[in-house]
């Protein structure tokens, strides 16, 4: 199980003292790589405040435009993923390698799903001309400026879904990876770290659904 | 020294911890759907930012590990809260109060686009016909003059 060849597990580089100390350093480096990621949208939430300060009714009346009900469904579907993603993780630190595969699965299952939502509600606002800035061509929205809300919404879901896309094919890649048993309860970390980045992307999505779905 | 068994310093959360932590964040969702029906003026931001930041914090504590890993992984998410935090917060004092300084007149970044062609433009103020040539003939639709007082209520900063 331990893959030793001179005493060291295979899976250890020689920059390394231990294991350990190889995970806590991947650890690191994948959690500033997370921080990066969080000043990435942040800007994108920095534009949502200050448009959403000027333009409050039009704001409000704009979210109506969104489907709040496919909107709460995507939010079940990938908080939903999150779990499956956490329990692949914790099969493979109890060893369990089947059960693994099987929740790897239902993650990406989940995550499919997400984007076939997307794609219809992205769908049915390019049939009707709901479209960021100078391409906004919908008639049934009044009050200054409508195409400013949907150029917003469609950078913050856009951006996201272009990491629910990434996602995907890191699961996917580990999904692989975890079938030709690469993995063990010594040695998991790229699936721990795609759990990490899988999580980022519920946790960005848990702020975007409220303040584009839900304007009160 | 290698200790090849204890090496992932392994915390096994138990299986009920993971799907309590999931219906919390799904019994939180539909809260939070629920009381956005009710109007609250403000407050319906505040709340709605407030179960968000729970159910964030949910994620990152259980699913994330943050609350059994080193501290320092923790640190690391709180620095870049706290950096986000103060960049919209004080960006949010900088376009609320510009008003009070100087008149803003909001430019478009292209005035002949062709939306200010399409009729869900015309006569509302905000439109550029497409005679106008100078950016400069643009009327602000953004008098931050007016909206200041009416938006002091919802411009909250969205936090993370």
């Amino acid at each position: 199980m331990h893959n030793t060849a001179g005493g060291h597990p295979a899976h250890l580089q020689h920059h390394f003292s231990d294991s350990e100390q190889q995970a806590s350093a991947s650890k690191l480096g994948m959690w500033l790589f997370l921080l990066t990621e969080m000043l990435l949208f942040g800007g994108l939430f920095a534009a949502y405040s200050i448009y959403r300060a000027w333009n409050p009714e039009m704001f409000y009346e704009a979210h109506k435009q969104l489907n709040v009900q496919l909107g709460m469904i995507n939010t079940i579907v990938l908080i939903t993923s999150s779990v499956t993603m956490a329990l692949a993780i914790r099969s493979i630190q109890l060893n369990k390698r089947k059960i693994a595969v099987r929740f790897l699965i239902a993650t990406l299952l989940f995550a499919a799903v997400f984007l076939v939502i997307k794609y219809f509600e992205y769908s049915h606002k390019f049939h009707l001309g709901q479209l960021p800035g100078k391409y906004y061509t919908f008639t049934g929205l009044q009050g200054a400026n409508p195409h400013i809300f949907f150029s917003i919404y469609f950078m913050m879901t856009g951006l996201h879904g272009i990491h629910v896309i990434g996602g995907m094919g890191l699961i996917g890649w580990m999904l692989s990876r975890t079938t030709r048993n690469h993995f063990s309860p010594e040695y998991y970390t790229p699936l721990e770290m795609t759990g990490l980045y899988w999580h980022l992307v519920d946790l960005i999505w848990i702020f975007l659904f409220p303040l584009l779905y839900l304007i009160g | 020294m290698s200790n090849h068994t204890g090496t992932h310093a392994p915390h096994i959360l138990p299986m009920q911890l993971y799907l309590g932590v999931g219906a919390a964040l799904l019994f939180l969702t539909v809260v939070t759907v629920v009381v956005a029906q009710i109007p609250l003026g403000g407050w319906n931001l505040v709340v709605a930012l407030t179960i968000a930041s729970i159910k964030a914090l949910l994620v990152a504590s259980f699913f994330m590990h943050l609350y059994y890993d080193h501290k320092l992984y923790f640190i690391i998410f709180a620095i870049g809260v706290l950096t986000l935090s103060v960049f919209i917060v004080l960006t949010m004092f900088d376009t609320l109060e510009r008003g009070a300084v100087y008149d803003i007149k909001a430019r478009p970044i292209n005035p002949k686009a062709a939306m200010y062609d399409k009729p869900s433009f015309q006569g509302q103020g905000a439109a550029v016909h497409g005679d106008t040539t100078k950016a400069g003939g643009f009327a602000a639709p953004i008098d931050s003059g007016t909206t200041k007082h009416d938006s002091a209520g919802q411009a909250k900063p969205s936090g993370h």
